[in-house]
């Protein structure tokens, strides 16, 4: 008798609760259906239509995706630049970010202030470093005036040549991005576990041998993590190559995000841009499986 | 050696994480190679650092050039005179402080819908129970995948039906309830204990005020955290404003007007250098305001990346 009295009021309680709840979650869950479900689903349809920013719209099939691959005359290097972005600029991230919280990693003084400085171009506007890229890279800017009067070398102008363009975007993103990974890697590395490390000296490790042996595997989740996350940023690499070379020379450093823009904004093809978000999202997500394919080899995880 | 073993984990660790272990390290004596090995990481890093900081700090010399000097030859850290004026001059070009203004509104109105929001669904999926919790949770999780890309497209559609093209809701609330937000505060809320809240519902609060005056004050940290990340990423979004927005002279964030800025003053680079140290200082300041909690921030929001 007293439990199904109980029952009831735990009954009643829980409908209360759960009346609760929904005004809690409603403006999340309102919010979200408007701006992440609405226009996914809208995507989805957009892609298979011919639509243009104003005026009819048409269904046109596949059109679009067929279109992207075989008559738009900017795809495949958008692709293909957006491939070299993300090839030279994972690495290159990676491993500095991972050399950088290394060195600070062991007494150094001055460590918090220089963690600061490093961490700076991470969260000052994308377009305020760039500009301020732009200045030095002007064939009469910094780097070219030091070159030229220091050793006599005059220096290619580089925001002119299509390799040496691309080369800059990525050595700029590089520099902007490095604080956060290096973060990423400071926290992972105070976080080893000190007896293992403790263990490894007693056994004699030292030096490099402990770097690689020991210091790396146990920092090998957040490496992997890392990895990914510049990856998945990198794909989507879109103000850089906008602000400091507009995608050129020609489109030689044109990333498939400007591309996606440019059909959308510029050319008012709305239904041919939302195909290519969707191609773009097909690679992040092969990409990222991939690499959870690949983690078991190199991953080391405890317990 | 062997007191670096014995009174490392001997010794009571004051509470809060990873830096004063760090900071306790044990001194022991150093052989003349560690030294060696000392210095020459520090110069390493210094030299790092020195050359990391060195496009920063021309710029900012470069902002107190007259203009014709910006690109003598050879380079030169400081012109001929010091101009500060620049710095007043940029306001005089075009209608930078409102962008400002505009970026300080949107970024702090931003915040404080996606604390809002992310509070309070951090809660209900952290601390009630309900049905279909779960599932709803999943969802929530699915949509951090898609990337901003995808949406940007049919969100500006979006914003035509709406009628908000041209409008600050449009830069406000759009990227106000990215799931990202209540992931994060659903974590922290879980690992605060039942029993705390439990006292109060004894004495007959309900969900609204044990939320409001146990939870939410014990989550300070990481409502803190995820207003400085939000602040952030609003102060420094340029493709949804790009799109959204057409007439820049009135609804134009920092971002956005900076790049316009760049193509109205042209060669003036002088005072293209100033506008941008300016748009860099508010987000300087609170990095270096916050260092303390940075790492834990990073580590707690890097979950989610930018």
């Amino acid at each position: 008798m007293t439990t199904t009295v109980h029952d009831r009021r735990r009954g009643a309680l829980a409908r209360a609760e759960s009346r609760h709840a929904l005004g809690f979650v409603s403006p999340a869950l309102a919010g979200l259906a408007l701006f992440t479900i609405v226009p996914v689903v809208l995507s989805i349809v957009m892609a298979f239509f011919d639509w243009p920013t104003f005026g009819d719209r048409k269904f046109v099939g596949f059109d679009n995706y067929i279109k992207l691959f075989t008559g738009s005359p900017d795809f495949w290097p958008a692709l293909r630049n957006t491939a070299v972005f993300t090839v030279l600029y994972v690495p290159l991230s990676v491993i500095l970010s991972l050399l950088l919280a290394l060195s600070l990693h062991s007494r150094i003084r001055g460590r918090a202030v220089l963690r600061i400085l490093f961490f700076i171009p991470v969260v000052t506007p994308m377009v305020a470093n760039v500009l301020v890229w732009k200045m030095m890279l002007q064939p009469q800017g910094l780097f070219n005036g030091l070159s030229t009067s220091w050793f006599g070398v005059e220096l290619p102008n580089f925001l002119a040549d299509p390799q040496w363009a691309m080369m800059m975007v990525v050595i700029m993103s590089v520099w902007q991005g490095l604080g956060y990974n290096m973060l990423i890697f400071s926290a992972a590395l105070e976080q080893l576990p000190e007896s293992v490390l403790e263990a490894a000296k007693i056994d004699g490790a030292r030096g490099l041998r402990m770097l690689w042996s020991v210091t790396l595997p146990l920092a090998s989740p957040s490496i992997f993590f890392a990895s990914i996350m510049t990856m998945i940023s990198s794909l989507q690499v879109f103000a850089q190559p906008q602000l400091l070379t507009g995608g050129g020379p020609g489109n030689a450093t044109q990333p498939l995000v400007q591309f996606i823009y440019n059909q959308g904004f510029k050319f008012q093809d709305m239904g041919l841009a939302a195909a290519a978000a969707w191609i773009l999202f097909a690679i992040i997500i092969i990409l990222t499986a991939l690499q959870f394919g690949v983690q078991k080899k190199w991953v080391h995880y405890e317990h | 050696m062997s007191t670096e073993l014995l009174d490392s984990p001997a010794r009571p660790r004051p509470a809060g994480g990873a830096t004063p272990r760090k900071a306790k390290a044990p001194r022991s004596v150093r052989t003349p190679r560690e030294r060696l090995r000392l210095v020459v990481a520090h110069v390493f890093i210094y030299l790092a650092a020195a050359i990391f900081m060195a496009p920063l700090v021309y710029a900012f010399f470069s902002a107190l050039k007259p203009n014709s000097e910006m690109f003598s030859m050879p380079p030169r850290l400081i012109g001929s005179e010091i101009r500060w004026s620049n710095f007043a001059d940029v306001f005089a070009y075009g209608p930078f402080l409102r962008y400002i203004l505009n970026s300080f509104f949107v970024a702090i109105a931003g915040t404080l819908v996606v604390l809002v929001v992310s509070t309070t669904a951090g809660y209900a999926f952290g601390r009630l129970r309900w049905k279909g919790r779960d599932a709803v949770f999943v969802l929530f999780l699915a949509t951090l995948m898609v990337p901003q890309e995808v949406t940007v497209i049919p969100m500006f559609i979006v914003m035509q039906w709406l009628g908000w093209v041209d409008t600050y809701q449009a830069l406000i609330l759009p990227f106000a309830f990215t799931a990202f937000g209540t992931f994060l505060m659903r974590q922290f809320f879980r690992g605060i204990p039942f029993e705390l809240e439990e006292a109060a519902r004894v004495d007959g609060a309900g969900p609204l005020r044990s939320f409001l005056q146990i939870i939410l004050p014990l989550a300070k940290p990481a409502v803190a955290v995820l207003a400085v990340f939000t602040f952030m990423s609003f102060w420094n979004s340029y493709l949804w404003p790009l799109i959204v927005t057409v007439d820049y002279d009135k609804l134009g964030t920092l971002p956005v007007g900076l790049a316009t800025f760049s193509g109205l003053t042209g060669t003036r680079w002088d005072l293209q250098m100033a506008a941008a140290i300016i748009s860099m200082i508010p987000t300087t300041v609170l990095v270096i305001a916050l260092q303390k909690h940075l790492v834990k921030g990073i580590s707690m929001a890097g979950l989610g990346g930018r």
